[in-house]
């Protein structure tokens, strides 16, 4: 595959796009560990939901 | 299965945990497909290789004001029939519009340069797009800034829904006024334009690019649930250290 005299054009194009997507699928995954941490903090310190289900009873 | 079930949040937790990883597998292979075809797919005769840079651009490009539109239905959610879902799926979609607007931004200057030989230029379309990159930082900095959620909703909301008048400026934008950018060759009257060796690529890419954003969207909607869910409960342990 030849890419012709505007090769670094396209191929920081699909650099840029993968770097960001892996960003926002870095954000998703490290933001769900922190929420999920911070909620087994809760739930060892003795917080529970007012349902009384508890704080780390996710789905 | 209707939005009012949807409206309860672990049942939305639930339901979400189920389809993810099917929605992350059908990302990939779409994903993979539509990067082999755009690897492999012929030089225009005006652009050369650089038509490959369409193959990201142009569902970068759709995604930026599809992600818009859906958080204008969400606001409608949040302001009209209040519901409790409405307003995370707003607060979450901004981000990951944000960034396919950059990608379309970015993308767009990349292939300018050889084909326009100008990285930017002041006109209707690049303009209206750029706007729309700084209503989704303008909207993310306001969910920031107001601590209680459901007031940052409803002003979320507000503008949110101003901001759509946008939409079309950016979509006719090539017809209203002289641009250089150029006019619509795909979603257009009496058809494409394209010829199906770019247009196949260029469709796999587009949902496989949607499928992305419903995988990415449906993820931080959980961890906006979630993050709430914290804030609650760490009031609730304030107030009973305080009692």
């Amino acid at each position: 595959m030849s890419l012709g005299p505007y090769a670094s054009f396209i191929v920081t194009s699909y650099a840029a796009a993968a770097i960001v997507v892996a960003l926002l699928i870095g954000w998703v995954v490290l933001d769900y560990r922190n929420q999920t941490r911070r909620l087994r903090e809760l739930d060892r310190s003795g917080i529970t939901r007012r349902s009384g289900r508890s704080a780390v009873d996710t789905p | 299965m209707t939005l009012i079930d949807l409206a309860n949040p672990s049942r939305f937790l639930a339901l979400s945990a189920r389809v993810l990883p099917w929605l992350a597998a059908a990302t990939v292979i779409l994903l993979t497909i539509g990067l082999y075809q755009s690897a492999t797919a012929p030089d225009d005769y005006q652009q050369g290789a650089t038509v490959k840079i369409m193959f990201i651009h142009v569902p970068n490009a759709w995604l930026s004001m599809f992600v818009w539109g859906v958080m204008s239905v969400a606001s409608l959610g949040t302001l009209v029939w209040r519901h409790p879902l409405a307003d995370v799926a707003a607060k979450s979609a901004a981000p990951i519009g944000a960034a396919f607007t950059f990608l379309a931004l970015l993308t767009g200057s990349l292939w300018g340069r050889p084909m326009w030989g100008t990285y930017w230029e002041w006109d209707a379309r690049l303009t209206s797009v750029l706007i729309l990159f700084l209503m989704y930082l303008g909207l993310m900095a306001l969910w920031r800034a107001v601590e209680d959620p459901s007031r940052a909703a409803r002003a979320a909301a507000v503008l949110t829904l101003v901001g759509a008048i946008n939409l079309p400026i950016i979509k006719f934008s090539v017809d209203w006024w002289n641009t250089l950018h150029q006019p619509a060759s795909v979603m257009r009257m009496g058809g494409s334009t394209l010829d199906k060796s770019f247009l196949i690529p260029l469709l796999v890419m587009a949902v496989a690019f949607t499928l992305l954003f419903v995988t990415l969207h449906l993820a931080a909607m959980r961890n906006e649930i979630l993050r709430r869910r914290v804030r609650s409960l760490q009031m609730m342990q304030a107030s009973q250290k305080a009692a």
